[in-house]
């Protein structure tokens, strides 16, 4: 299998990185070459095999619902790109 | 007594409790030495005016009962710490200063460390050169223009040019052990679920662990002692009873069934390394263990799995990364116009490529024949381990399949980058312990590595073993300063 031009732009646009036409062509040998490596996989045959999804054998535990940090607004606001005391800025994205 | 920079962990804490050194002249020792050190890239922020003052302060009023008393660490910029900048080595977060403490990095000052600074990593750990960084690449006190391994590779250039007594590192498919391995120094990666997660910048969330890198098996059984706790602040967190493992440590490992995978003898691995396993397995039986020959047939599998795995949950977790809350933001016309250009401007060439491959295996119609078949896979590694773990107490394995390349050599190929990780990347999978420790050189005399693998929770006996080898190995690294200034 083979990812070609207009893959490697779908992916990018799925993960929101945007990407000109030479990175996107470097991107899609890069991408051939580790998937090949990858395709080994197909050798096993894994019909019957439970996959793992965690390979810490605990039960995730329960707490209670409850407020523990307070007046944290300041701290949240902190590292924010643009500065506002009250809210994170965006570009507008309701006309 | 010898040059302060120089000694183990355990000798500078016997020094402060003994009261022959005091914690200002060791942090000020390791502070010169810093100065001086510049060439080897290993800091991307310095916490050294605060260092100062907090080893004063640790002074007027000594707690010796801590179990580390005033001792300066630098630690992996993986690591979020309250106030001071924290990167991962990477542009998007080249500004993120945070305002909590990750849970491994509070172990440390609860017990009375000090802030040295933030270690050079790879961009988000992605990488096993140092190379992928934003802040440059690390040079290997080793020897002139050689990588130090990755991703902890500025946490590996630093205990190997005694910039820092001992340091931590995070690992999710050899980030600890492989630097280790490159610098003739000792890194262990503990069971998934010992160290808390909490605060450290995800890479791959079933994968990812902190660990002790240090200058020997003592000083890696003291830092794990503090770093490995149960915090409820990681759902993953295993609630267990940890030992002592500093206490309990003993070189006594006989009648202990150790096991050799004849899968790990792989094409075109260096004959040093062929001598160095042999030699390891000679050393172990003279300790009195017992050798025996096992197989863990999935081996060959799982550089692939982890090559879907890993990214897949790099891509999930990376999304978080849009120029919104925090981090570095590019402006655009609308709202996905900046999301897209903060992620293109904001992550580097691997980080991007490993996220390109999560989004893909994870998208619709692709789910089951990749991430679904190596979690498939995953599972077929794990009962590897698990049917070896029947007959035998620990694996012993090398490090890794070459010892340090140059810096440059493997950028341009990928595939060939990710082949440095075949021996650590199974035990992740597996979520086991692995330790790395220096066994001997190659015919450049670089440094090679040990890994000793052993059963889940099973730190005591892993840190045993390696103690009794580091003993009869009497490794000696050979680092002659080249890179100190004036």
């Amino acid at each position: 299998m083979s990812i070609d031009l207009k893959t490697v732009k779908h992916i990018s646009k799925l993960a929101r990185i945007s990407i000109d036409d030479e990175k996107a062509n470097k991107l899609k040998g890069d991408l051939n070459n580790i998937f090949e490596f990858i395709e080994k996989l197909n050798e096993l045959n894994t019909d019957n095999v439970q996959a793992l999804t965690s390979i810490a054998e605990t039960t995730l535990r329960f707490r209670k619902d409850e407020i523990k940090s307070e007046n944290i607004r300041e701290k949240i606001l902190k590292n924010s790109p643009e500065e506002n005391k009250d809210f994170f800025v965006v570009p507008k994205v309701v006309e | 007594m010898s040059d302060i920079t120089s000694q183990s962990l355990f000798e500078l804490t016997s020094n402060i409790k003994e009261k022959k050194l005091s914690s200002e002249e060791i942090t000020k020792a390791f502070i010169n030495r810093a100065e001086k050190s510049k060439k080897l890239n290993v800091y991307v922020t310095e916490n050294f005016e605060k260092a100062i003052d907090q080893s004063k302060k640790f002074d007027s009023n000594p707690n010796l009962d801590f179990k580390l008393p005033g001792i300066p660490i630098a630690v992996k910029d993986l690591f979020c710490t309250n106030g001071v900048r924290t990167t991962a080595g990477s542009k998007i977060l080249n500004n993120f200063v945070p305002t909590y403490e990750s849970t491994v990095t509070q172990n440390l000052w609860s017990q009375g460390a000090i802030l040295l600074g933030k270690l050079n990593c790879d961009e988000f750990a992605m990488g096993s050169s140092n190379e992928t960084s934003f802040f440059g690449n690390v040079q290997n006190p080793v020897r002139e223009n050689l990588v130090p391994g990755g991703s902890s590779g500025g946490s590996s250039a630093a205990v190997a040019a005694n910039l820092t007594p001992v340091t931590i590192g995070t690992d999710t498919g050899g980030s600890i052990r492989q630097p280790a391995s490159f610098t003739g120094t000792v890194g262990l990666k503990p069971t998934y679920g010992s160290c808390s997660r909490y605060g450290i910048v995800a890479f791959a969330s079933s994968l990812d662990q902190a660990g002790p890198m240090t200058k020997n098996v003592k000083d890696c059984s003291m830092l794990l002692e503090v770093i490995s706790s149960f915090d409820r602040k990681d759902s993953t967190s295993i609630d267990y009873k940890r030992n002592n493992y500093s206490k309990e440590l003993s070189k006594d490992i006989k009648g202990k069934k150790i096991g050799i995978p004849k899968e790990y003898r792989v094409d075109n691995m260096p004959i040093e390394i062929e001598q160095l396993w042999k030699n390891g397995i000679a050393y172990a039986k003279d300790c009195g263990a017992e050798i025996i020959d096992i197989s863990l047939p999935h081996t060959n599998y799982a550089l692939p799995t982890y090559y879907i795995v890993a990214p897949a949950e790099a891509s999930s977790n990376l999304a978080r990364y849009d120029g919104v809350k925090y981090g570095f933001r590019s402006p655009g016309q609308n709202l996905i116009e900046m999301y897209e250009k903060t992620r293109s401007e904001g992550f580097g060439d691997e980080v991007k490529r490993r996220i390109m491959i999560g989004t893909y295996v994870l998208s619709s119609g692709y789910y089951d024949a990749y991430y679904l078949k190596a979690q498939k896979v995953r599972q077929l590694i794990k009962k590897d381990f698990d049917d070896a773990f029947s007959k035998v107490d620990a694996i012993l394995t090398p490090s890794t399949p070459s010892s340090a390349f140059k810096i440059g050599e493997k950028t341009n190929d990928p595939v060939s980058m990710y082949l440095n990780d075949i021996f650590t990347v199974p035990i992740n999978l597996a979520g086991l312990p692995g330790i790395s420790i220096p066994a001997g050189k190659d015919k450049n005399n670089y440094p090679l590595g040990l890994q000793v693998i052993g059963k889940p929770f099973d730190e005591q006996n892993i840190l045993n073993i390696s103690y009794a080898l580091e003993d009869k190995i009497n490794f000696k690294n050979d680092i002659s300063d080249w890179w100190l200034s004036e």
